[in-house]
């Protein structure tokens, strides 16, 4: 920790590409800093900054489709309707097949985290925009509040049996104790791949991007190259960000079933 | 240890972790394409397991992100 200074820039300093490439000056790791939005250096709990916006913006886009966009239940629905009832019925359709019909009853909580992971992926692409779900920290309370409830769940439905889960009954009995071990470990990691996927994908795309920005910005006349390699990672990003927040979904139906049925 | 030497065996310690990108490359590569093969064979059941392969590449890609995490604590924490 020798080099950090105190403060709220997670990423900062020996990011840039940089200084030895001949004044050329990139710094990917620039647009994920946390800077308050009304003034002032400092980042407490309550202090309004880049991310508090996004997110509200992101709360705001899917209260846009969900709420307002399908308010008129019509029987042959508008456009904004017809977009909102397909998001249902794909998060509907992957629980059933992925957790089981038992399932269904989580649908809530589901549906909410796969609409809020995506449109922070899409509203991220947003040129000028912060990704929230960039930063481990948010994407790790998503994914310790999955790990949290679904291990309450699997013991509250189970009782001491969910730790059957742990306990391969098909192997041989030598073996199951050291395979325990090695389910309890991947057990307990699930929330730090969970979180760091999402994290890390979206953060590398940006970066990415920003990096190959900065090329066009060094290379004078030839500087379409650039820009059309940022179009074509710009729609290489566009699919990540909705795959990304497909497989978290899909993910927590999948830790999901572990608490429902932990008999293998 | 500080100082510059330490500096740079970090950095390259940080560069050897793009090797885990590899990995999981062949890892993700070797399920898309057995996916491919085996829809291709059964087309009607391919849509089916689509969901399967997904899970299938966020776990393998799962060990990629670990050497990114590697990198992240060389590169910030250490």
């Amino acid at each position: 920790m020798k080099s950090r200074r105190a403060g709220p820039p997670v990423f900062e300093g020996k990011t840039d590409v940089a200084e030895a490439s001949g004044g050329l000056v990139i710094r990917p790791m620039d647009q994920f800093e946390v800077r308050p939005l009304f003034g002032g250096d400092t980042v407490g709990i309550f202090t309004i900054t880049n991310v508090t916006l996004w997110m509200a913006l992101t709360i705001a886009a899917v209260t846009l489709l969900m709420v307002v966009g399908s308010r008129g239940r019509a029987l042959v629905p508008t456009r904004s309707q017809s977009v909102a009832e397909l998001a249902y019925s794909f998060v509907y359709k992957m629980i059933e097949d992925v957790t089981g019909r038992d399932a269904v009853r989580f649908f809530p909580y589901i549906m909410t985290l796969f609409m809020f992971v995506f449109f922070a992926n899409i509203l991220g692409l947003v040129p000028f925009a912060f990704t929230t779900t960039s930063h481990i920290a948010v994407t790790a309370v998503l994914a310790l509040a999955v790990f949290i409830s679904v291990t309450v769940l699997g013991f509250v439905i189970n009782g001491a049996s969910f730790l059957r889960l742990f306990w391969v009954d098909s192997a041989p009995l030598a073996l199951r104790p050291v395979l325990a071990l090695i389910e309890v470990i991947s057990y307990c990691v699930r929330p730090v791949s969970h979180s760091i996927r999402l994290a890390g994908a979206m953060m590398a795309g940006h970066a990415v991007a920003k990096v190959f920005a900065g090329f066009a910005a060094a290379l004078g006349a030839a500087f379409f190259v650039p820009v059309l390699a940022v179009a074509a990672l710009y729609a290489l990003e566009l699919l990540v960000a909705v795959i990304q927040a497909y497989v978290f979904t899909i993910l927590t139906c999948v830790y999901l079933k572990d608490a429902l049925h932990p008999h293998h | 240890m500080e100082g510059e030497l330490a500096d740079m065996g970090r950095y390259i310690g940080v560069g050897l972790t793009a090797i885990g990108m590899g990995g999981a490359a062949i890892g993700v590569g070797n399920i898309a394409g057995n996916f491919l093969s085996g829809a291709l064979r059964n087309p009607a059941a391919a849509a089916g397991q689509t969901a399967m392969l997904f899970i299938g590449i966020a776990f393998a890609e799962a060990l990629g992100i670990f050497s990114f995490l590697v990198a992240l604590l060389l590169m910030f924490a250490v």
